[in-house]
């Protein structure tokens, strides 16, 4: 569903990413795990078209989307849940729902989505009139992830969704993420903690200083001794 | 009392046209972070173009409610093009650039714009053909004129409108969400290149509405008057909060209200020392307290962001 080959992103002269491959398959939740400063969000910047790619090329649904202007990607099928929330502090959690559908004009589709994801986040449905920017940071991010899932996105692009956030509302927010991969959503997860991304995912990619240097089976990463010892902490 | 009565009266006629224009500063300051400086000159040409709108039909024997509509809508018009064409032309390459170059863009904007219409319409002051009924209605022995009416419910309604397109509107959201952050807004399919036109488009035919207004109300236009005019508006926009929609509708209500209060009073307050014509210096007092006082205005800040 989405093969990426070759991307390299650059800031100035310093390369963030130094030709990155990899591919997801639909249906599959994927893991790019990989220390702090590795590259792992310039290359899902770069996916998103927040960011151009210096070179390389992304297909998605076998189409290049790298000369794709940014706003063009949600109606593509693409959503992407950004590091640090996103969330647009001065609307309403329904406002920000509703941007996240605006790509949609099917209101009855829409309503239905919105009642969907309060089902995900009952949380968010107390709250609905109550200002984004009044919400906690584990609400943010259940918000974050409602919101993408609001344009009907066919691939979910995670990033980080774990950061700073209590570990009562990491285990909630990944349940969620677990529930809505099942329901056979195709994900790009990134994640600082390895060991959560490895433990949910089917396949993982390994990044260090911008190049995937390992990569296979979760399950496999998982006991795999250099990926225990750098990113496990053993 | 009957003074007192009249000043507040001419300050709300005032403060109309103000919140109007400053409308027009703080929607592109929220969406963009800029100070479109040339905006007074938008509705300096609004003033000019339904001026001669309305020379030239004012002998046609159309009814006069004809006329000043299709002076409104040549005016508007016309501005809107050149909103359009400013945000394209001499913004929009430069939005990546420092704050800086943008800002002294827009005061060559207005420069520009300014020595247009002087070419255009010559130095001269332009009279406002008389066509209005000059009906004057009586209240607490203070006169108002059907036309300063008319310019503040015509205000009132657009400013409500405008309120209801931006707070309940599929298009007001994504406005909002690309001041809030343009990025996000992106990552949601919101093309902000388009709202950031609209919003230029929007704020012109505003400035086109004001600016019909002033010529009518003070039977005068000329290439010079979108300056103060639209330093003033641009200091109403700061007293309310620039970027905040409401702010700009109280801050132009209050600075009207101000000045005319100001100017009805200044000769009594300084012993006939100073007269009405001190009248421009209030706006800038106000300008000055506001900045060094409270720089975020009366409207700052609702909610504290976190990230």
């Amino acid at each position: 569903m989405l093969e990426v080959t070759g991307l390299r992103v650059a800031y100035g002269g310093i390369q963030a990413v130094r030709g990155i491959n990899f591919h997801v398959n639909q249906g599959e939740m994927v893991a790019l795990i990989g220390a702090n400063g590795a590259g792992k969000t310039s290359t899902l910047k770069a996916l998103a078209r927040l960011l151009n790619a210096a070179g390389g090329s992304v297909r998605y649904c076998g189409k290049e989307i790298l000369n794709l202007p940014p706003h063009q990607l949600v109606s593509a099928g693409i959503a992407l849940v950004p590091e640090g929330r996103g969330v647009f502090p001065r609307m309403s959690i329904v406002e920000n729902l509703q941007m996240g559908a605006y790509s949609r004009r099917d209101n009855d589709g829409i309503e239905a989505d919105k009642e969907h994801v309060f089902s995900l986040f009952p949380r968010l449905k107390e709250r609905a009139f109550q200002l984004a920017g009044t919400l906690s940071g584990g609400e943010q991010q259940m918000l974050a992830i409602g919101r993408a899932l609001m344009s009907r996105p066919k691939l979910l692009l995670l990033d980080e969704p774990s950061m700073g956030l209590a570990p009562l509302m990491v285990q909630k927010i990944f349940e969620v993420i677990c529930a809505v991969a099942k329901e056979g959503m195709t994900v790009l997860l990134i994640e600082q903690n390895a060991k959560l991304a490895l433990e949910v995912s089917q396949r993982g990619y390994v990044m260090e200083s911008g190049e995937i240097t390992l990569t296979g089976e979760s399950g496999a990463l998982l006991e795999d001794p250099k990926v225990r010892a750098a990113y496990l902490g053993e | 009392m009957d003074i007192f009565i009249q000043q507040i009266i001419n300050g709300l006629v005032l403060g109309s046209i103000y919140a109007l224009v400053a409308l027009g500063y703080t929607m592109v300051y929220g969406i963009m972070g800029l100070i479109n400086f040339a905006h007074g000159e938008v509705v300096m040409i609004g003033a000019m173009v339904a001026l001669s709108v309305v020379k030239a039909l004012a002998a046609s024997g159309l009814p006069v409610f004809a006329v000043i509509l299709i002076a409104l809508a040549a005016a508007a018009l016309v501005c809107m093009a050149i909103g359009f064409s400013v945000e394209r032309i001499a913004y929009r390459p430069l939005r990546r650039a420092h704050k800086l170059a943008p800002l002294i863009t827009a005061i060559g904007i207005s420069i520009i714009l300014q020595h247009t219409a002087m070419l255009v319409w010559g130095r001269n002051y332009h009279a406002f053909p008389p066509i209005l009924p000059a009906s004057a209605h009586e209240i607490f022995g203070a006169t108002i004129t059907s036309l300063q009416v008319a310019i503040v419910l015509i205000a009132g309604l657009m400013m409500a409108g405008l309120m209801v397109l931006i707070n309940h509107t599929r298009f007001g959201r994504a406005m909002r969400a690309t001041s809030e952050n343009p990025q996000i807004a992106q990552l949601m399919g919101v093309d902000i290149n388009k709202i950031i036109s609209a919003t230029f488009v929007i704020g012109s035919a505003l400035a086109a509405v004001a600016g019909l207004m002033v010529s009518a109300n003070y039977s005068i236009a000329h290439y010079y008057m979108g300056f103060m005019l639209g330093l003033k508006a641009f200091t109403a926009a700061v007293l309310g909060g620039i970027g905040n929609i409401a702010g700009a509708v109280l801050g132009g209500i209050l600075l009207g209200l101000i000045e005319a209060l100001g100017a009805g009073y200044i000769g009594d307050l300084t012993g006939g020392f100073l007269g009405s014509h001190y009248q421009d210096i209030f706006a800038f007092f106000v300008l000055i307290g506001v900045l060094i006082f409270r720089p975020s205005g009366l409207i700052g800040e609702r909610v504290s962001e976190r990230a």
